[in-house]
């Protein structure tokens, strides 16, 4: 197993509005982004993130070779639980994701 | 024919390159727009009517801006002035800006575009079921509303055009969409609309959309079919690349951008480098809605704060921080229900495990067991004494709580005297929703008024 940050360009979180977090996976050739796109399953993301599938979306942008997941704020932007008001750290949790090795 | 627009970067305050922007005023740009805020600092801003930035660091970057603005003899827009956009921060930028046309001598016409809502208008609105959900939204109703510390409706190209009409030689505008200042002048001079707002759109965060997100300054030349864009700093470059992944920045969709009035389609869009530096888009649609409506942001106030830290070395109590934490707060709770007679109900407590998992809370997947670990403590209750009181009460168990009931009192670090920090006033944000209006200019005001320096 290899982490995601590995094998990908560059992986970035972001506020989306207080209510969002949009995460941008920047795959970086036409290869990875095709492996990426199966690996990164909405259920493998979910699992990761704790949200309900209704508040998960999945895009895919091949062009760019980009997977993208926006998906609802657990604690909205700045209220007391909240820990992380830009939404910009959550991209850890993607980058330290384990993935199969030979998709490398 | 084609309308130029200089952005000297992404927000007032974050500074731009000097050289960059003297480049950019040789295109002989028709007109000069940088944003000043957003909600991304979060609901205090908002609720406080206050900027983030220093008023020097705004007062010295204004200041080269309306030098470049007379230079050519252009309108200067500054969108969502002062970070939150509130009337007060509309009427702060008034005053730098007055300083400085004195200083200059400058005579200049200034227009300011208020977005504030008043509890009444909001009230008839949501009784005449125009305030419409977005997704998630928090639940409204009257009582909510007439909490609100402070509620705004973003403006978008409708209202900033209405402003440069005014012949203003500076607009202030409060809070605004990020893109509405740059596309109201290319959509007022009939270019294509689609175009105005995703060229506006890839330069709402100047120079992020190139290879020097730091350079600060961007030109973009608007037309009948679409837009080019291209830094000005010499050493920076677009490419279709950095351009288009520009659209999925702070972008819940990758492909469309819902705005006052209608959302832009990205879909079809086509990204041709023109040159090493320029891109050349075309293709961007714009789908105009049924009804007119502008979006509402509000943070209501919920509480104050009082924050303590100490910080835990002891190897023991580092490997049981979990077990620690739980028995402490348990053991806590009890104590303010003995002495103060308040049930939980009645304040909050949020332990942050920094070191361990303060970011990510119970996302965090890594178990390692750190050095030390700082206990940050965050106490709300309903008023700054009873936050206060209540940390005190709490701070001699942070400091000397024991794991075991019979072991000695351990004594951890505090890093401060005194270890807890008043933080004023907690809000929240409140409102995730849309207001339907007949007409744009339903719920803003234009003032507009003359500086006669001579």
């Amino acid at each position: 197993m290899t982490k995601l940050v590995d094998i990908v360009e560059k992986i970035r979180s972001k506020n989306a509005g207080p209510f969002w977090i949009t995460v941008d996976i920047f795959c970086g050739d036409p290869e990875t982004f095709a492996s990426i796109r199966e690996v990164l399953t909405v259920c493998e993301v979910q699992k990761l993130l704790k949200v309900d599938i209704q508040c998960l979306k999945k895009f895919e942008i091949p062009d760019l070779f980009v997977v993208k997941f926006s998906f609802h704020r657990r604690e909205v932007q700045g209220s007391r639980t909240d820990r992380d008001m830009h939404g910009a750290q959550i991209a850890s949790l993607f980058s330290e994701l384990k993935i199969p090795r030979e998709l490398s | 024919m084609s309308t130029k627009v200089l952005v000297p970067s992404g927000v007032l305050g974050l500074g731009f390159d000097s050289l960059a922007l003297e480049n950019g005023l040789s295109y002989k740009p028709d007109i000069i727009c940088i944003d000043g805020g957003s909600t991304d600092s979060g609901p205090f801003y908002l609720g406080s009517g206050t900027s983030k930035y220093a008023r020097d660091v705004y007062k010295a970057e204004w200041r080269e801006l309306m030098l470049a603005r007379k230079s050519i003899n252009v309108p200067l827009i500054i969108g969502s002035c002062g970070t939150c956009g509130v009337d007060c921060m509309v009427d702060f930028m008034y005053e730098i800006t007055a300083e400085i046309a004195l200083e200059l001598g400058q005579s200049i016409r200034v227009a300011q575009l208020y977005c504030n809502q008043s509890v009444n208008y909001l009230t008839q609105a949501f009784e005449a079921k125009k305030i419409i959900p977005l997704d998630p939204a928090p639940d409204i109703d009257q009582t909510k509303i007439s909490k609100f510390s402070n509620v705004v409706a973003l403006a978008g190209v409708e209202q900033i055009i209405e402003a440069i009409n005014t012949g203003a030689d500076i607009i202030l505008a409060g809070r605004s969409t990020d893109t509405a200042s740059i596309a109201a002048l290319p959509i007022m001079n009939g270019e294509n609309i689609g175009g105005a707002w995703h060229g506006a759109k890839i330069a709402e965060c100047g120079a992020f959309c190139s290879t020097s997100p730091t350079s600060g300054v961007v030109l973009v030349e608007f037309d009948k079919d679409g837009f080019s864009v291209e830094p000005m700093a010499l050493d920076a470059r677009c490419t279709p690349h950095s351009v288009s992944a520009h659209m999925l920045y702070e972008n819940a969709d990758p492909f469309l951008l819902f705005e006052p009035g209608g959302y832009l389609n990205v879909r079809n869009a086509e990204y041709e480098a023109t040159s090493e530096r320029k891109v050349r888009v075309s293709g961007s649609e714009w789908e105009k809605s049924e009804k007119y409506s502008v979006k509402l942001e509000g943070v209501i106030p919920v509480g104050y704060q009082t924050v303590s830290l100490v910080i835990v070395r002891d190897e023991r109590y580092v490997e049981n921080i979990h077990r620690w934490v739980s028995n402490l707060e348990q053991f806590i709770k009890k104590k303010i229900f003995d002495i103060m007679k308040l049930p939980s109900k009645d304040y909050h407590l949020d332990f942050r495990l920094i070191g361990l998992n303060a970011v990510l809370g119970g996302l965090e997947k890594k178990e390692n067991i750190p050095t030390e670990i700082g206990v940050q403590l965050v106490v709300t209750a309903d008023t700054q004494t009873k936050a206060a009181e209540l940390s005190k009460l709490i701070n001699p168990f942070l400091l000397h709580h024991p794991l075991e009931e019979y072991e000695d009192y351990p004594t951890f670090a505090f890093p401060f005297s005194p270890a807890q920090i008043d933080r004023g006033i907690h809000y929240e944000f409140g409102i995730n929703h849309v207001m339907i209006l007949e007409d744009p200019m339903d719920c803003f005001k234009i003032k507009v008024s003359e500086m006669i320096n001579d």
